[in-house]
């Protein structure tokens, strides 16, 4: 039998590298692959609490995060394409035009 | 014999995780998201969901990633590629990371909740007719809000990546 403590650490592990690279990269397409690890490794600590405590509401909760993913890629992926027709660069950096 | 699994799948993960940080190319990175997905939903399996399992695979690795796959050849990232990566660059944010990853590991070693055992399951732990009942009765009205995001991120998406012709 697994610990419950092995699978939070590895949620704080997938959390911690994803972090990093929504933090550290500058390129937009690898920020928003870091933002899907970092909802993974929260669907992982909701699946763990739901196995351990016999309780549904931890996968319901990983459902719902997963459809709020596919509505959040599906947007953000329309503004990148939008984004680089009018500007043509994945830098997050030169991207200042909300900046006022 | 649970346990040699999931080291496995989790080293294996955490690899695949971080070569996505690591790689420049974002190709690269796409694929080894693909990767670590699969050995999550792995990992599902073994926490007996294998509901959300089949899910995790469908929604991530059949359409998320395909929908990254895409752009990533719509758009030019040949200069992506070439610049350099140096993730000593960013001192503050590193800082961060660091004292972040500390406090969770301190938080979930320190308190002794967490280091039990699993349960036995009874009637073997996750039950995809209970679980579907809980989720069309007592959570009808989260579902049906969570399709009407998904129906405004789909117009909005269609919206967005539209040429505009003028």
């Amino acid at each position: 039998m697994v610990p419950l403590s092995w699978y939070i650490l590895l949620g704080v592990v997938l959390f911690v590298i994803g972090a990093a690279g929504v933090l550290l990269r500058r390129n937009i397409l690898v920020v928003l692959m870091s933002l899907e690890l970092l909802l993974n490794s929260v669907n992982i600590n909701f699946i763990a609490f739901g196995r351990i405590h016999d309780d549904f509401r931890g996968q319901i909760f990983a459902i719902f995060v997963i459809a709020i993913t596919a509505a959040e890629v599906a947007v953000a992926l329309g503004i990148l394409v939008a984004l680089v027709r009018n500007k043509s660069t994945l830098k997050v950096d030169d991207v200042t035009m909300m900046k006022g | 014999m649970d346990q040699g699994f999931f080291l496995l799948f989790a080293t294996v993960s955490v690899i695949t995780a971080l070569t996505v940080v690591l790689a420049r190319n974002p190709v690269h990175s796409a694929l080894a998201l693909m990767a670590c997905f699969l050995q999550i939903s792995a990992i599902f399996i073994l926490l007996e969901a294998p509901f959300l399992a089949v899910i995790q695979i469908f929604v991530y690795v059949g359409a998320i990633m395909v929908l990254f796959l895409f752009v990533i050849m719509m758009i030019d990232v040949r200069e992506a590629v070439l610049q350099r990566f140096l993730p000593g660059g960013n001192l503050p944010a590193l800082v961060l990371l660091v004292l972040l990853g500390v406090e969770m590991s301190v938080l979930v070693f320190w308190s002794d909740r967490f280091s039990g055992s699993e349960p036995v399951p009874i009637g073997g732990g996750g039950d995809i007719r209970q679980l579907a009942t809980t989720l069309f009765a007592d959570y009808l009205l989260p579902f049906e809000a969570a399709s009407v995001i998904l129906l405004a991120a789909l117009v909005g998406a269609i919206v967005l990546a539209r040429k505009e012709r003028e």
